[in-house]
């Protein structure tokens, strides 16, 4: 592997990223499963970084999902997007900062679609009026939140707390990193460093003293893909891709696994646990499964913040093996309290229970 | 500066083998012809290859061939030169280069040739980023190089897939067109390899191949059934290094409907031709119309294949699209007649 061959590829694909002032819309899988990540996300930008940002109340889903479940026609979701970018436009902002991949996608492909065919939004205004009386700008910059993460990897890292590093081995940590197939596979040119050899995560793993593992399905879809997961009978489909991935990274023996996309992080981690029930397989060291993260709670962890507090145990494969190797402190009585410490419930089965 | 006074005089900007096969043809004539060319040697790109298809004679042949060829002093040689302007004179042209000297000319032709299609363009395919994924010309210089063949691991490769028409007939790299030689070139490497591999397995990985030349079907056949090439129609969608370096390629075979996974120890991409950057600046120097697939546009598709879109100025060779060494030959000896054809009546 010639890494010189990946920076060429990285220097050629920029993309624009907004310094500050962002209109911050949320993900509806992000903020039910993994709901501290948005929450941290937040905090860094504004506490750690300084940032002005915008969390609407008033926004909804973009219907991505139900987009591309062939449900909402495609009249019916530019109008839903042009009431988002009416609601950026009265709260008085231009930067859209966009918390999913999905949408990410959506966002990206109505506006090109008004770029290529001025008529669509044309419509769209009409039908915006018409439904809400309500009018919009078309955003300045469309970011996905992982670029911002990406913009300020580096004043993260001078605030770094942790390093990502094997406290024992003093070894850079073994990362797989996966970006979400909607974030640059639409549009090369909209993710930071393009669709085959993405640097938008890879960047922050590095900044922050990680290893990329680059393993042969890297590119291949986690599983969600849509129609895979949502028609019941596909979904042996979801599982054998997630599957396909995890025989092909187990290998390189990875500490973790950071997605940007938030399908991408909860299928990632959930078909772990399925299929160690169904197979009695894992796929990480000692019989573990490997922790999957998203790029928040990764930041969160680098800057010292309590893995409780951020929200690990929501997820299904234990984290407890990536904190060790990083020498991160917690209390694993309080693992499934809540902020009054109350118990919270917790899985019933986790891969390999520590 | 010299001025060099040229009666009926020709310059021909390109020193490979079109430029050098119609210089010596009108020289011939009794024209004063002079060539530069921006490299330090003539030849063009034959001086890299090994041997060529169809029959795998030696590329030095058609250098030698290419030598005598270069007879002065009816041929003056500018090497290491580059033309920077052309402006319209009243009888003809005159060009400046970058060395001092400036011609007159009562006709220019451009046999400004084609770059290789740059590889890592098709990212998926990894070429400067996976060790054992190479070039058609890289595999042509080793050949060259002489010795054996091995990966970057010192191993020596037991199973060696080669990927067709990579950079031409691909919206993707915005070449839409075909560049013709390589599916024969393909053919013609995977038997070298062959030779130099008895016990590899060598697979083809193609659209079509199309077989269009003298000699080159029968080719293909000694191919499978000497040579045991093995041909799979499907076009590569990806390739990604193993652990072991190895390279896990990606692909539909489309003969059997099923999807493909394999292994292999080296990748060798066929690399298409592209208009060059030499062809791209020789044609906005003279302004000239260019093709959408940014070649040189003639004249006349038909009737006209060396005239190029402005009078006294004649193309000739792979500045007007993809050929062979032979098509190259036939191309500069017709430019050569149509030049003539043009100052006689003038």
């Amino acid at each position: 592997m010639k890494v010189q061959g990946k920076r060429k590829i990285w220097h050629d694909y920029q993309k624009e990223i907004a310094d500050d002032h962002y209109y911050y819309v949320r993900s509806c899988i992000r903020q039910n499963f993994f709901p501290a990540s948005e929450y941290y996300f937040l905090k860094i930008l504004k506490d750690v970084l300084g940032k002005d940002v915008f969390d609407d109340p008033k926004h909804t889903t973009c219907t991505g999902i139900g987009y591309h479940a062939d449900i909402i026609p495609f009249e019916t979701i530019q109008t839903v997007v042009a009431r988002h970018f009416a609601l950026m436009t009265e709260a008085g902002y231009k930067n859209f900062a966009v918390s999913c991949v999905t949408s990410f996608g959506i966002y990206s492909e109505i506006t090109e679609t008004w770029k290529e065919f001025p008529e669509e939004l044309e419509k769209t205004r009409i039908a915006l009026k018409k439904s809400t009386g309500r009018e919009f700008k078309v955003p300045a910059n469309i970011t996905h939140t992982s670029d911002l993460i990406y913009k300020f990897k580096g004043d993260i890292a001078e605030k770094q707390v942790h390093e990502l590093i094997n406290k024992k081995t003093g070894k850079p940590l073994q990362i797989i990193e996966h970006v979400g197939c909607h974030y640059a596979k639409i549009f090369p040119s909209k993710g930071v460093g393009g669709a085959e050899f993405p640097n938008v995560l890879t960047g922050m793993i590095e900044e922050w003293g990680g290893e990329v593992v680059d393993y042969p399905e890297r590119r291949h879809c986690c599983g969600f893909g849509f129609r895979q997961y949502l028609v019941q009978g596909n979904r042996g489909y979801s599982l054998a891709n997630s599957k396909k991935k995890f025989e092909s990274m187990k290998p390189y023996h990875p500490d973790a696994i950071i997605c940007n996309c938030p399908g991408c992080t909860m299928f990632l981690d959930k078909w772990q646990y399925v299929l160690s029930e169904t197979e009695g397989k894992t796929y990480g060291a000692y019989g573990s499964g490997i922790p999957v993260l998203t790029y928040e709670e990764l930041a969160g962890l680098v800057l010292g913040y309590n893995p409780w507090d951020l929200g690990l145990q929501m997820h299904q494969v234990d984290s407890e093996p990536l904190l060790d190797k990083m020498g991160i402190e917690y209390d694993p009585e309080k693992k499934y309290l809540g902020k009054k410490d109350q118990y919270i419930g917790q899985p019933c089965n986790i891969v390999a229970s520590l | 500066m010299i001025q060099l006074s040229m009666k009926k005089n020709i310059l021909t900007i390109g020193g490979g083998v079109a430029g050098i096969e119609a210089s010596n043809i009108l020289a011939g004539m009794g024209y004063s012809v002079s060539i530069v060319e921006k490299e330090v040697t003539l030849g063009g790109k034959v001086n890299q290859w090994h041997k060529l298809f169809p029959d795998l004679r030696d590329a030095s042949d058609i250098n030698d061939y290419l030598k005598k060829r270069v007879k002065q002093p009816e041929i003056m040689v500018f090497t290491n030169t580059e033309i920077t302007s052309v402006k319209k004179t009243d009888d003809g042209f005159y060009a400046k280069s970058n060395r001092a000297v400036g011609f007159e000319a009562h006709a220019i032709l451009l046999a400004t040739g084609f770059d290789v299609f740059k590889a890592e363009r098709k990212e998926e395919y990894g070429y400067t980023i996976y060790d054992n994924v190479i070039t058609s010309v890289d595999l042509e210089k080793q050949f060259k190089k002489g010795g054996a063949i091995h990966t970057t691991g010192g191993k020596t490769p037991k199973r060696v897939a080669f990927i067709h028409c990579v950079g031409s007939r691909d919206a993707k790299t915005g070449n839409h067109y075909c560049s013709k030689v390589c599916c024969v070139t393909g053919v013609k490497q995977a038997i070298e390899l062959s030779h130099l591999l008895p016990d590899a397995e060598i697979f083809c990985f193609y659209m079509d191949l199309r077989m269009y030349g003298l000699e080159f079907e029968e080719l293909y056949k000694s191919a499978q059934e000497k040579h045991n090439i093995q041909f799979i129609r499907g076009r590569l969608s990806e390739a990604s290094e193993n652990i072991d370096n190895t390279i896990l390629i990606k692909c539909e075979d489309t003969l059997s409907g099923r999807p493909l996974k394999m292994n292999v120890d080296l990748v060798v991409l066929l690399v298409g031709m592209e208009a060059g950057s030499g062809t791209h600046a020789a044609g906005e120097l003279c302004k000239l119309n260019f093709q959408e697939n940014n070649f040189l546009a003639c004249s006349d598709i038909h009737l006209g294949r060396n005239c190029s879109s402005r009078e006294g100025i004649f193309l000739a060779g792979s500045c007007i699209g993809p050929m062979s060494i032979p098509e190259t030959l036939d191309n500069a000896r017709s430019a050569a007649l149509e030049i003539h054809k043009f100052l006689s009546k003038n």
